[in-house]
């Protein structure tokens, strides 16, 4: 017999994204949350915690990555140093 | 960008589960990492049976905690093996069926409640000098789960160094019992850091792709230059003729560990192997029916 795997995903105080701390089985999403409860908030590392189904995450693959994040690469004018502002302008 | 696995590895950067890896480096995660879960999971038993005898409230809930502890740290590890395609099941299998390992360590017994004070001294201290180095370690997942244990495990130590404190301002009994546990010990715990450079063959490649960090005897020497000075302001000797502090090395000299022992301990052959293997497989099998029923209840859960 296998649990499915879950993912945990813990939001450490107010105002933080939830960030990936690992993952664990459980039998069902209500245990899933227990136990991530059990295993990675026993110190109060966090205010909420998200549990997902690790089959449900659509991951980009590491051998297409240069392809993939391509697009991003020749677009410098996205970035505010692209822009030449005097020194002498206040503010900005 | 991210470059080939030598590259990830000369650069000092972490290799992540869907990276490629050599398939030497991915059998070499899953053997440290899945021994690693092992031991921390069979090392609730030594403590654990002091559970129900602690001696006050006080001690029974901090040694529950740190029990406790053991259980996460088997489990995050766990999880940072399954990133390397594992399977957890299969995993705990191969422990109770004996064919993967644990830390010798664990395979000696806690006599008395002295014993739950000098394991959180010397044995979690002695893991925390292997942990530490390894929160730096080649393989993200494992480094993170190691970031997230050292955290803990300073908790394990002082619990431990403080109930031997409190013990030694005891009876004259109390203090025997301190100083026994620290002689039965004490060389067990030197023996955590694996055999000798000269005769550990996979150390240089695990230094080369940065799995390990030091050397074994650079981090048993490591400790010992850390325990000595604990020792002395708990007021114990430890058992060994020939520790003294070298001047000229500015670190202590210590005695040869029974290596003879440490074999026969890895080989199933120590005080408390087969009761160890049949504890943990008695927890599993016992907790079958908690599993189907959790399973049963889901499925119903599902279709409703
Ligand atoms: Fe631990
Ligand atoms: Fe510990």
């Amino acid at each position: 017999m296998n649990w499915p795997l879950y993912e945990v995903f813990i939001r450490g105080r107010r105002g933080l994204n939830h960030v990936h701390v690992g993952s664990l089985h459980a039998p069902d999403d209500e245990m899933a949350l227990r136990n991530a409860r059990d295993l990675y908030t026993r110190r109060n590392e966090g205010v909420s915690i998200w549990v997902v189904r690790a089959k449900h995450i659509a991951a980009s693959s590491p051998d297409e990555k240069d392809p993939f994040f391509a697009p991003s690469g020749d677009k410098v004018y996205r970035h505010p140093t692209f822009y030449e502002i005097p020194d002498e302008v206040p503010g900005i | 960008m991210t470059g080939s696995f030598e590259e990830i590895i000369a650069r000092d950067q972490r290799i992540e589960p869907r990276d490629e890896m050599p398939d030497g480096y991915r059998a070499t995660m899953i053997r440290q990492i899945s021994q690693h879960a092992h031991s921390e999971i069979i090392g609730m038993q030594p403590e654990g049976t002091w559970i129900t005898r602690a001696p006050s409230l006080r001690r029974k809930a901090i040694l529950l905690a740190k029990v406790q502890d053991e259980a996460g740290h088997g489990l995050y590890l766990y999880s940072a093996a399954e990133t390397l395609g594992v399977d957890r099941e299969d995993l705990t299998e191969r422990l109770i069926s004996g064919k993967q390992k644990y830390s010798s360590i664990f395979n000696y017994p806690a006599l008395t409640f002295a014993d739950v004070g000098v394991i959180g001294w010397l044995v979690d201290g002695a893991a925390i000098c292997n942990q530490v180095p390894l929160c730096r370690s080649s393989y993200g997942p494992y480094a993170r789960a190691m970031i997230r244990i050292c955290k803990e495990e300073s908790f394990h130590q002082r619990q431990g160094y403080e109930l031997l404190m409190t013990m030694m301002r005891g009876t004259d009994g109390q203090r025997r019992m301190v100083r026994d546990a620290t002689d039965r010990w004490w060389w067990p715990s030197l023996m955590m850091f694996g055999p000798p450079d000269a005769e550990s063959p996979n150390t240089a490649q695990s230094l080369a792709w940065r799995v390990k960090r030091h050397t074994n005897d650079e981090l048993r020497q490591r400790f010992v230059d850390l325990a000595v000075p604990q020792a002395e302001a708990l007021g114990v000797t430890l058992p060994d003729p020939v520790l003294r502090w070298n001047e000229e090395r500015g670190r202590y000299d210590f005695g040869e560990v029974d290596w003879t022992e440490f074999k026969q301990v890895i080989a199933g052959n120590g005080p408390c192997n087969a009761q160890r293997i049949a504890q943990r497989r008695a927890a599993h099998e016992d907790g079958a029916w908690v599993r189907e029923a959790a399973e049963a209840y889901a499925a119903k859960e599902a279709v409703a």
